[in-house]
């Protein structure tokens, strides 16, 4: 009798932990690694938006903001790795070999690699967002609305991203507006509210009366507020940090993204694969139209972006020229993958050379 | 009442005591700041002192931390005893590491033993060259060398830019901006298996050794020392002034050229934007925290480290913003600043009958 009791009570408590631990197990729990400050109102600020998503849909997760793409990456991802995550988002290309390295010492945990392209492992998956999507009506919309020609793009790093939507702002603005010129300031920063002040300043002194961005902090729509002219927002609805300038934002929806990921994980059905979403599976997407945009602009932009979500029109449809003349896509033809996952030229109506 | 008295000379305990005092300081205005965020006290300086460090792995990259700020330190102790403000520590790691991995990617799927040692020499040859320009322009031109060597180290960083975005970016890697992995004969060697700390640290160490016999055992250092205290008497004692001054400069660049080589052949294992999270920087907070001393600049790099690692624990597992790692830093610096005063004044306790 005593015996029995004791056995009872061993196997119930031997019952209650692998209840327990099977309940655990089944908690999912995410980690995300951010480059910035998650009030970057940028980058880092969206993929947090994404992050409370995930939250949202019943799981835990944490972050970490400010991890310099040094050797610290690593280790703030194996201790990630260490604590019980098991899906973990690295959101900057720089953390794109520590991700790689520590996935391999752990062949459980899932990694998410965002913009890069090495997967070396069966655990390690990338995901980017077709941003040039956005900026083709960006470009539809500063082609229309300028009136001294010269549209100002404050760039990051001459990388085929950046590159990449140079070219898609510029042809799409060239097709309402053959007179437009870009112009290019190189910030060499995703985030420096200082230097992309600077940045937009230069170009408004070059006559610049629209200016685009492809970095993160606000300081460049504030700017185009003070000095009257347009804007647009980066990664975020950016309309309240200057509400005359902004026309309209780009905005990164990652959300969708990361809870069907994080879902996958939980059902056991993730498996690796290379995502590039763009404004159709609403990855991007375009915030609210400024009222001072015509109306007649205003359809345009709205039938665009049904046209570019159902693959109707392409950002990228020949012919495109490179600022030498010379073709770079046929008529009737489209870019492919390939040819935007490596462009490292202008189009026509780019003023200046990349940096080299 | 209390009368604020001022010392006949400096007191030797209490130079040693308030970098002690200033931690104390700094953990207890942590502990007040964690409060009124409304995080546990304890709890959080337990995940930030603590936790971090509590195995062997956390153990090994606090030393794989402090290698860089205690080697660097160490350079920058022999240009602060002397009175040369060399700020640009930073660039001359960043200089450092593009000379040494330029070696590094010119031995690209090369083997030799003789590989790494050349990579490890350019790298202390790369600093040198960087910190010479302050040194040669104070000397010869009499410009400032706290605002020359600052500035440099911007430009060093847009060479670095440069490079990895242009001509040496790797040619299969999508025009990102970086190079190639350097081959593992350009690698330091780990230490122990599946941890990071690398033989790097054997380069720090060797640097405290000789650091010391230098500042207490030799002419130089004692003409360091007098010139510390007075460039005036310096120069009546009959000391080339100029040449100490290039010299300790030299040193100062070669020991932060070593420390980009520690982290680029090191855990990076290549060229990118970002090889160094402002060691260059810290350094200067672990060299005073340290007291120009070679040992108290060890402790001073283990401390400084762990606020680097604090941080993460910290935010990983109770979510208080990383930055707070830097807020250490700072409260450190600022305690220790403000506690010198100890140094220099006492307090005396005057009874109210005569």
């Amino acid at each position: 009798m005593h015996k029995f009791l004791i056995r009872s009570f061993v196997s119930s408590l031997v019952l209650l932990f692998t209840l327990t631990v099977a309940a655990i197990a089944k908690d999912v729990k995410a980690a995300f690694v951010y480059i910035g400050p998650t009030g970057d109102h940028g980058w880092t600020y969206q993929h947090d938006v994404g992050r409370k998503a995930v939250e949202a849909a019943g799981f835990k997760t944490t972050y970490v903001e400010g991890v310099p793409e040094s050797a610290d990456a690593e280790r703030v991802l194996r201790q990630l790795a260490n604590s019980g995550h098991d899906i973990i988002f690295t959101t900057s290309f720089g953390y794109m070999n520590p991700t790689n390295k520590v996935a391999k010492e752990f062949p459980n945990v899932k990694f998410e690699h965002a913009t890069g392209y090495k997967r070396e492992h069966p655990n390690v998956a990338t995901y980017a967002a077709r941003f040039y999507e956005g900026r083709t009506i960006l470009g539809t919309i500063a082609g229309t609305m300028t009136k001294s020609n010269v549209i100002g793009y404050v760039a990051s790093f001459p990388i085929p991203e950046v590159i990449r939507g140079i070219n898609s702002f510029t042809l799409a603005a060239q097709k309402v507006n053959p007179n437009i010129k870009t112009k290019i300031v190189w910030a060499f920063t995703w985030y420096d509210p200082g230097k992309e002040a600077e940045a937009a300043k230069a170009l408004i002194d070059q006559g610049a009366d629209v200016i685009a961005q492809h970095t993160d902090s606000t300081a460049i729509v504030q700017m185009a507020e003070k000095a009257g002219v347009y804007a647009f927002g980066q990664a975020s609805d950016m309309d309240k940090f200057a509400p005359k300038a902004v026309l309209t934002s780009v905005e990164n929806n990652w959300g969708p993204y990361y809870v069907d990921r994080v879902k996958a994980v939980a059902n056991g059905t993730w498996s690796q694969k290379d995502t590039w979403h763009g404004i159709g599976d609403g990855m991007v997407v375009i915030s609210g139209l400024d009222s001072q945009m015509p109306n007649d602009l205003q359809a345009k932009v709205k039938k665009l972006q049904a046209d570019l979500a159902s693959g109707k029109v392409h950002s990228f449809t020949g012919p495109i020229y490179d600022q030498k003349g010379n073709l770079m896509v046929a008529e009737g033809k489209t870019a492919d993958d390939g040819m935007l996952a490596g462009m490292m030229t202008y189009v026509k109506g780019v003023e200046g050379d990349i940096p080299k | 009442m209390i009368k604020i008295v001022k010392r006949d000379q400096p007191s030797k305990a209490i130079f040693f005591f308030t970098p002690v005092l200033a931690i104390f300081l700094t953990l207890l205005a942590g502990g007040i700041i964690f409060y009124i965020l409304g995080f546990k006290p304890f709890e959080a300086l337990k995940f930030f002192f603590i936790v971090p460090i509590a195995d062997k792995y956390g153990f090994s990259e606090l030393l794989l931390k402090a290698t860089p700020l205690c080697l660097i330190a160490i350079g920058l102790s022999f240009c602060f005893k002397s009175n040369n403000w060399n700020i640009g520590a930073e660039g001359q790691l960043t200089f450092g590491a593009i000379v040494s991995g330029g070696v590094a990617l010119l031995f690209y799927d090369q083997k030799g033993f003789y590989i790494l040692p050349i990579v490890i020499l350019a790298g202390a040859i790369g600093g040198m060259i960087y910190a010479s320009i302050p040194a040669i322009l104070k000397t010869y031109f009499n410009t400032n060398e706290i605002l020359v060597s600052l500035m440099l180290v911007y430009v060093s960083k847009l060479i670095l830019d440069y490079l990895v975005v242009g001509p040496w970016s790797n040619p299969e890697g999508f025009n990102f901006p970086e190079t190639r992995q350097f081959s593992d004969s350009a690698r330091l060697p780990l230490l122990f298996e599946g941890l990071r700390i690398h033989a790097g640290i054997f380069l720090a160490l060797a640097a405290v050794v000789i650091s010391w016999f230098v500042f207490y055992k030799t002419y130089l250092g004692f003409q360091m020392k007098v010139s510390g205290f007075s460039l005036k008497t310096a120069k009546y004692a009959g000391y080339k002034g100029k040449k100490m001054i290039i010299l300790v400069f030299l040193i100062s660049g070669a020991c932060a050229g070593l420390a980009g080589v520690g982290e680029i052949t090191g855990p990076i294992g290549q060229l990118h934007r970002e090889v160094s999270p402002d060691y260059g920087f810290t350094a200067i907070i672990v060299a005073f925290l340290g007291r120009l001393h070679p040992v108290g600049i060890i402790f001073a790099s283990l401390v400084v480290a762990i606020t680097y690692l604090g941080a993460e624990t910290a935010q990983i597992f109770m979510q208080i913003p990383k930055y707070t790692g830097q807020v250490f830093q700072g409260m450190i610096l600022f305690f220790l600043l403000a506690s010198d005063y100890l140094l220099f004044f006492k307090f005396k306790f005057i009874g109210s009958k005569k």
